[in-house]
């Protein structure tokens, strides 16, 4: 029998919006969360600008102070999914209930604090590992996230971290929902976390011009699809969802927010920094989804972009959207949280997969922020500054990255008369 | 869509052995090939034996790749090609939407982030290369080959610690299950760095023994942990039909694979999780215990961990099945060491040969531990055990293709 795949539970932690009610406050006030970077002394660097998370907010009541600053954003945006799905884990067979996390750094800033001090300030090549944490174990490779995550929550099926960049979010709610599609897990929590506000980071991004340097005006630094705008700008936070088989959400009573109803990944072979414009390997994605999901164009009601701020994806994304869409491209609404919450690399798939679910569930699209006067290569309905009541009964979120990945998801309301009833 | 996932193409780097032909006589000759550190100076460090591939990177890749990427996304590259030929593949694909890669590593391009952050605290921001926001992440070794050779099918990085080799090769057949046509799917590793070594050491599961004779026992009294290595495989996964069609010769059918985890401890004296993930994989592949003809057992020579795992065997299949860890003779790739299992475990199938676990000292079961010398034996199903530190377990059953 097919089955198929729903969430059932959301948490979010983002910039301005820790837990799902004031992020979707947040997102429907369209009020920029990006400021000048408090976490480094970002004195020398091109770029000194980020949409930072308030971790003491976050980490409220929570017993993950020791854990790692991206853990803990992940821990608290489970704790809100697992609670909003009623979900106990206790209960469940433990051994079908796995978990898949994205992250595109891991615990990267924290090793390049302990790299600063074991290479005494980067003048000795051989470390000093005395003067390094005994816990950077726990920091050595992205896997620990998944695996914080499964002990948080008791799975014990397959747990998996995905680290592929900027779409590392995406793809790794899209591994969880092939999960249970397969039959490998009836239920997978999963999202992605990042924290990659540190010195490494912005000075990568510095050194390849990506990032926004309007340092004199932060709140209005990212401005994606707008004439004026000069790149993306960091952020950091994470999202987690628990997905589900759809009858075994049924049999517990659990109430159904979306359908995952399609979702691919793809690489455009191109570049691993640069993007075609003509969006072509997007669009063959937008597409391979739309067929996964049977879906015409004009059933898109909302497009969640990646809309990084940056003119080559802002180009690129609008015509792959119209390559895939055709005409019904200029009356889908297409809108990026970017502009207020800033680019978490790897938890950004997550949290904006999680803004396009609050679209469908409440019917009303975030906005773009900071969108003044359009490039004129980009000519779609971007929702520019406000917010707009819009019935989503499918939503598409894109994203776009590093070593030329794109992937696509849709989400279906669930109320569409197809599989809300038990089947035997 | 049931598909039947091979292995047409197995493309191993490794200490010993670069290609499969190189790989397979250091294997199944049981050679240690553990030596000292020469990557950097292990002086003032615990750790002093590893496992070091000698790669001549300006034979084997292109050029600008040795400039731009990592010492791990070489490894992978060069390791794709190897691949790709033994199964007599030439890119691009004829639909490149087709052709999809997957990999896994633990840490990345640590050695590049590492030249990276000493340029960027020693000399300041201005001072960062445009590869520094390349080479350093997880994604550049899929990126790369993807690049590289025109796939622009289902792409993927998975990070799942020493299980990622494994785990990368059952997300390809996913890919296959959902139209891809080809995948290129393994692991690569290069982490003998400081960088990427200190963060091991207060861990304590590294062995700190200078003697490469003595340095990586496992299953044996007197086991000290592990020895790291560096090294990639890479493999050419397709359908059956697909590889009848192109004329290239299945290696190994891709049977069964389960995955768990274990949530307590680095790696589980319980042996529960990575029990369940056997079962899984077992009943995946439609097996029964004794259809197992070898295991190429996780083997950390962590003493706690090495009895869990000789408990499973133990339970599973009693101690008549061969067990054996070619990896104690290079030591432990981390991602790219169940990659390597794999490909020892389908080189091992394809020659009806058991590569030996170098040498055991007092073993610490009765297991049938395949010890010194190959062994020649009657080959149809392997099982390729990898445990995560933090508690992912993998099991993959692997078939010959004309079982």
């Amino acid at each position: 029998m097919t089955r198929r795949v729903v969430i059932t539970g959301m948490g979010v932690t983002a910039p301005g919006g820790v837990g799902i009610p004031a992020f979707w406050e947040l997102l429907t006030s369209g009020r920029p969360m990006t400021r000048p970077i408090t976490l480094f002394d970002a004195t020398g660097f091109r770029s000194r600008i980020a949409a930072e998370c308030d971790l003491h907010q976050a980490a409220h009541g929570m017993n993950t102070g020791w854990l790692d600053r991206y853990l803990q954003f992940a821990a608290t945006a489970t704790t809100e999914a697992l609670h909003g799905s009623g979900l106990n884990v206790v209960e469940e067979d433990e051994w079908r209930v796995g978990v898949v996390m994205g992250t595109a750094l891991g615990s990267a800033a924290l090793l390049e604090q302990n790299y600063v001090v074991m290479s005494d300030g980067g003048s000795k090549w051989e470390l000093d590992h005395q003067y390094g944490s005994p816990h950077l174990r726990l920091a050595w490779t992205p896997s620990m996230l998944g695996a914080e995550i499964a002990r948080l929550c008791g799975a014990r099926g397959p747990v998996h971290t995905v680290s592929s960049g900027c779409t590392a979010g995406i793809d790794a709610i899209g591994y969880a929902a092939q999960l249970i599609l397969d039959g490998d897990a009836d239920v997978v929590v999963t999202g992605g976390a990042e924290a990659p506000i540190s010195p490494a980071t912005v000075g990568r991004f510095d050194a390849i011009g990506v990032t926004s340097s309007r340092n004199d005006d932060p709140e209005h630094s990212c401005r994606p699809f707008d004439r004026e705008r000069d790149g993306f700008v960091l952020g950091e936070g994470a999202a987690v969802l628990v997905l589900e088989e759809l009858r075994h959400a049924i049999r517990r009573g659990a109430t159904v927010l979306c359908e995952v109803a399609g979702y691919a990944t793809l690489s455009s072979a191109h570049h691993m920094t640069g993007l075609t414009t003509d969006g072509r390997v997007l669009a063959v994605a937008i597409t391979q989804v739309l067929n996964q999901a049977r879906l015409g164009p004009t059933e898109i009601d909302y497009i969640s972009a990646n809309g990084t701020g940056t003119r080559q994806n802002d180009r690129h994304e609008t015509n792959a959207v119209k390559l895939a869409l055709g005409q019904w491209a200029y009356s889908a609404p297409m809108s990026s949280i970017k502009s207020m919450v800033g680019h978490a690399l790897g938890a950004s798939g997550a949290i904006e997969l999680v803004a396009a679910a609050l679209a469908v569930d409440r019917g009303v699209v975030p906005p773009t922020a900071n969108l003044t006067v359009a490039d004129p290569e980009c000519d779609l309905d971007y929702v520019p500054d406000i917010a707009r009541e819009h019935r989503v009964g499918v939503a598409l979120s894109l994203a776009s990255g590093f070593g030329g990945f794109q992937s696509v998801m849709a989400l279906r309301r669930p109320d569409s008369g197809r599989g809300e009833t038990s089947r035997p | 869509m049931t598909v039947t996932a091979v292995i047409t193409g197995v493309g191993p780097i490794a200490p010993g052995g670069i290609g499969a032909t190189e790989f397979w006589q250091a294997t199944s000759a049981g050679r240690n090939l553990l030596a000292p550190i020469t990557r950097f100076d292990p002086e003032g460090t615990p750790v002093t034996v590893a496992g070091e591939v000698g790669f001549d990177a300006d034979e084997l890749i292109e050029r600008h790749y040795v400039v731009q990427a990592d010492r791990a996304t070489q490894f992978g590259l060069a390791a794709a090609d190897l691949a790709m030929a033994d199964a007599l593949f030439s890119p691009p694909a004829l639909n490149p939407f087709a052709a999809g890669v997957i990999t896994s590593s633990c840490v990345g391009g640590a050695e590049s982030g590492q030249r990276g952050l000493g340029r960027l605290w020693r000399d300041g921001p201005h001072h960062l290369s445009p590869y520094q926001s390349i080479a350093p992440l997880h994604a550049a070794t899929t990126g790369q080959v993807s690049v590289r050779d025109t796939m622009k099918g289902p792409c993927g990085v998975i990070v799942t610690d020493e299980a990622g080799g494994i785990d990368a090769l059952a997300h390809a057949r996913r890919a296959l299950r959902r139209g891809a046509r080809i995948m290129i799917a393994g692991a690569a590793e290069a982490p003998l760095c400081p960088y990427a070594l200190a963060p091991q050491y207060f861990a304590r599961m590294l062995t700190e023994s200078a003697d490469p004779d003595a340095a990586y026992l496992p299953f044996s009294h007197g086991a000290c942990g592990y020895a790291p290595a560096e090294g990639a495989a890479m493999f050419v996964v397709e359908s059956a039909a697909d590889a009848a069609e192109r004329g290239s010769r299945p290696r190994a059918v891709i049977a069964g694979h389960g995955a768990t985890f274990s949530a307590v401890a680095a790696f589980d004296p319980s042996g529960e999780g990575l029990e369940m993930a056997c079962r899984k994989a077992l009943t995946a592949a439609r097996c029964q215990p004794e259809d197992i003809d070898v295991v190429f057992a996780d083997a950390t020579a962590i003493p706690t961990a090495d009895r869990a795992e000789a408990t499973v065997i133990k339970s599973l299949f009693g101690t008549k099945v061969p067990v054996t860890a070619p990896k104690a003779g290079f030591g432990r790739a981390y991602a790219s060491a169940s990659a390597l299992d794999v490909a020892a475990a389908v080189l091992s199938l394809d020659h009806g040969i058991i590569p030996p676990i170098p040498a055991l000292a007092e073993p610490i079961d009765d297991l049938d531990f395949v010890v010194g010398a190959p062994r020649r034996a009657e080959l149809r199903t392997a099982l390729v055990l990898a445990r995560g530190y933090g508690g992912m377990n993998s099991a993959l059953v692997l078939h010959r293709p004309d079982h």
